[in-house]
């Protein structure tokens, strides 16, 4: 019995399956197209990443020409979350740079995210996570982070200490900035 | 390799049975476009189902960002506004689609013979629709959704059933952010897994009784199997669906009105097309009959539509020859397109009406054309408004009277706005954003240690509150 309900289903007759073929073809076909707006939907956030990074205030340029080890300085930061928008605190390290300007660190460990904290007896930068640690100026020391920590573009403007925060990519050996 | 592929396959999952089965199904008298409706139901809900699915990945069911969330879908996120229109346009497809059904099975007696139940599914998967449309009608929360619903709601409060249903429904007396939660779970959990639940039963019933096919013996046409003819009929007409669906949410997107605002006294709230004949069958009925005519008469209807199998239990099947039952299904419709049509003259025919629905149409035009609004976070909007909520918050409040023990007023002056010792505080966050402030507070800069200002030692949760009601200053 079995081996006639086998030979019934492939039918005899090539018209049948040929439009069986042009069936699937065509029903895969519109079946694709309706999945467009649907895919454009789910990926629209892909292309909505980089929105315009805007410079944030971190205080009195005065008040950091005299620090002698990085100074923790909250940033609070615009965003846009979607439909919403959102500030956010962040927070940056102030140190003095070789030639005596601020320069601005991300407190975001490069390796997997962290936040990095400073040590001032050991003088260093140690991420609390996997034990990253980074000299004063944010070079790598030692342990798992690919690379040093991301300096970010500070200014001063009239006085004040600017700074745009950014993010970077995590775990890649070069500094690339995700948004 | 085809060939081995399917036989690895059917080995396993027994698939040649399955699509055999599927698509040998006899249909007596042969193909028709007659019976293209059920496969076009089963393709709108599932198209339902999909594009529902994608509108919930923006979504957000709260009174808060209802709104903001589908204007987001409908002005930014990519094929948004298209998937949106499929989904509102789908609903009333669907409604077309399953009075055509209905309107097919009745002619051609398709109820009959061993039918009861199939016909009862069917009935049952009726009022899920028309349930999965009333939820569904209220989640954008523009102001059309939020007054249709909360009139609608308030059939619920009738004496029979008590007030308190209407509350469950709502989830309070008032139409509120609980109200959406529930119609939201109701329309994408409860409803939906009811409705595939029915499908199920529903086609299980059909192939086993089996199609009814014609409803006269055609000699000379022996019946047919559902494939190949039966199958392209009913791809056919759902890719004329597909197209008018389509191009429709493509030519004319479906349009998002202003947040629902419960304080505008004008508004005046229209429902869908398909519910306007019930709407207009409730303006004859006033006072103590009113539950006559929401209740009594629409429950006898739907209780003699549903049992029309046990009622009509002959063998007849030819329209013709059963004029009462036809008769009374052609009077149903005429009632509901006359209720409808009527409707819609009465708002055209009181000027003061036609003018207040041209004013909120052109108000749902102006709203759609304008740019998309981000929503403020709280916190965003506190970092704005922190000035207006001063004193409000119990941080700020204690703040206070730290600024008040602490000496502070001393020389900024009771409402820190400043003396001749030091200067106004107004301002002070913006001078010193962030965690600053509270720094400067603590440990003054050398030029405020300079004109008097003194280092402030205190615990921690008492110089936040002193920066918050510092910060709050205007």
């Amino acid at each position: 019995m079995a081996d006639v309900a086998d030979t019934t289903f492939h039918d005899p007759e090539p018209r049948r399956s040929f439009l069986a073929a042009l069936l699937a073809l065509g029903t895969s076909t519109v079946g694709a197209l309706l999945a467009i707006p649907l895919a454009r939907m789910a990926l629209d956030p892909l292309w909505r990443t980089t929105t315009e990074v805007l410079w944030s205030d971190a205080g009195p340029a005065k008040d950091f020409g005299v620090i002698t080890a990085p100074v923790k300085v909250q940033l609070t930061i615009e965003q846009r979350d979607g439909w919403r928008k959102v500030l956010s605190e962040k927070a940056v390290y102030v140190l003095k740079g070789a030639d005596g300007r601020p320069r601005a660190l991300s407190a975001v460990c490069p390796h997997l995210g962290c936040s990095i904290g400073w040590s001032d007896e050991k003088g260093q930068f140690v991420c609390p996570c996997h034990n990253g640690a980074f000299a004063a100026d944010g070079t790598l020391i030692s342990g798992p982070p690919p690379r040093g920590m991301d300096e970010l573009d500070a200014r001063i403007e009239e006085g004040r200490l600017k700074i745009r925060y950014q993010y970077f990519r995590q775990l890649v050996p070069t500094k690339e900035v995700l948004a | 390799m085809k060939r081995q592929l399917g036989d690895w396959l059917d080995r396993r999952t027994g698939i040649r049975g399955l699509l055999r089965a599927a698509l040998d199904e006899p249909i007596p008298g042969g193909a028709s476009f007659a019976y293209v409706f059920g496969s076009a139901l089963l393709f709108l809900f599932l198209s339902q189902v999909i594009t529902g699915v994608f509108l919930a990945l923006y979504y957000v069911p709260s009174a808060d960002h209802a709104h903001t969330t589908v204007a987001y879908v409908v002005k930014v996120v990519s094929s948004g506004s298209f998937v949106h229109s499929l989904h509102v346009y789908g609903s009333s497809a669907i409604i077309i689609v399953l009075l055509l059904h209905i309107g097919q099975t009745i002619l051609f007696g398709s109820y009959k013979g061993y039918r009861e139940l199939l016909w009862l599914s069917g009935c049952v998967l009726m009022a899920l629709m028309l349930a999965m449309a009333f939820t569904g009608y209220l989640l954008p929360w523009d102001q059309k959704a939020y007054f249709a619903t909360a009139v609608s709601t308030n059939i619920f409060a009738l004496p029979l059933i008590g007030s308190w249903f209407k509350q469950f429904v709502r989830g309070g007396n008032e139409l509120g952010t609980l109200t959406i939660s529930r119609f939201f779970v109701a329309h994408v959990f409860l409803l939906p897994a009811a409705v595939f639940a029915f499908v199920g039963m529903h086609v299980y019933l059909f192939r086993r009784v089996g199609a009814a096919g014609a409803p006269t013996a055609r000699t000379g046409r022996a019946s047919t199997s559902f494939y190949p003819r039966q199958m392209l009929m009913d791809i056919a007409f759902t890719t004329v669906l597909i197209l008018a669906l389509g191009t429709l949410a493509w030519w004319l997107p479906a349009e998002l009105g202003p947040e629902a605002n419960a304080a505008d006294t004008r508004f005046l709230p229209r429902p869908e097309w398909y519910y306007v004949p019930m709407f207009q069958w409730l303006k004859y009925w006033e006072g103590q009959r009113a539950v006559i005519g929401i209740f009594v008469i629409p429950m006898l209807i739907g209780a003699l539509f549903a049992g029309l199998p046990f009622v009509d239990r002959g063998t007849e099947r030819r329209p013709w020859r059963r004029p009462f039952t036809v008769g009374l299904f052609a009077a149903l419709m005429l009632a509901l397109v006359t209720l409808g049509m009527t409707s819609y003259a009465q708002d055209r025919r009181d000027p003061a009406v036609a003018r207040q629905l041209d004013f909120q149409r052109d108000a749902m035009r102006v709203f759609m054309s304008q740019p998309f609004e981000p929503e403020e976070s709280a916190r965003s909007l506190r970092g704005a408004n922190a000035a207006l909520v001063a004193l409000s918050d119990p941080l700020v409040a204690h703040g206070r009277t730290i600024f008040e023990a602490q000496s502070c007023d001393a020389c900024h002056g009771a409402d820190g706005h400043g003396t001749e010792s030091a200067p106004s505080l107004v301002g002070a966050a913006a001078r010193h954003p962030s965690g600053e402030l509270s720094r400067v507070i603590r440990t003054p800069t050398a030029k405020m240690a300079d004109s008097g200002m003194q280092p402030l030692d205190i615990p921690d949760d008492d110089l936040a509150a002193l920066s918050a009601y510092v910060a709050g200053l205007k």
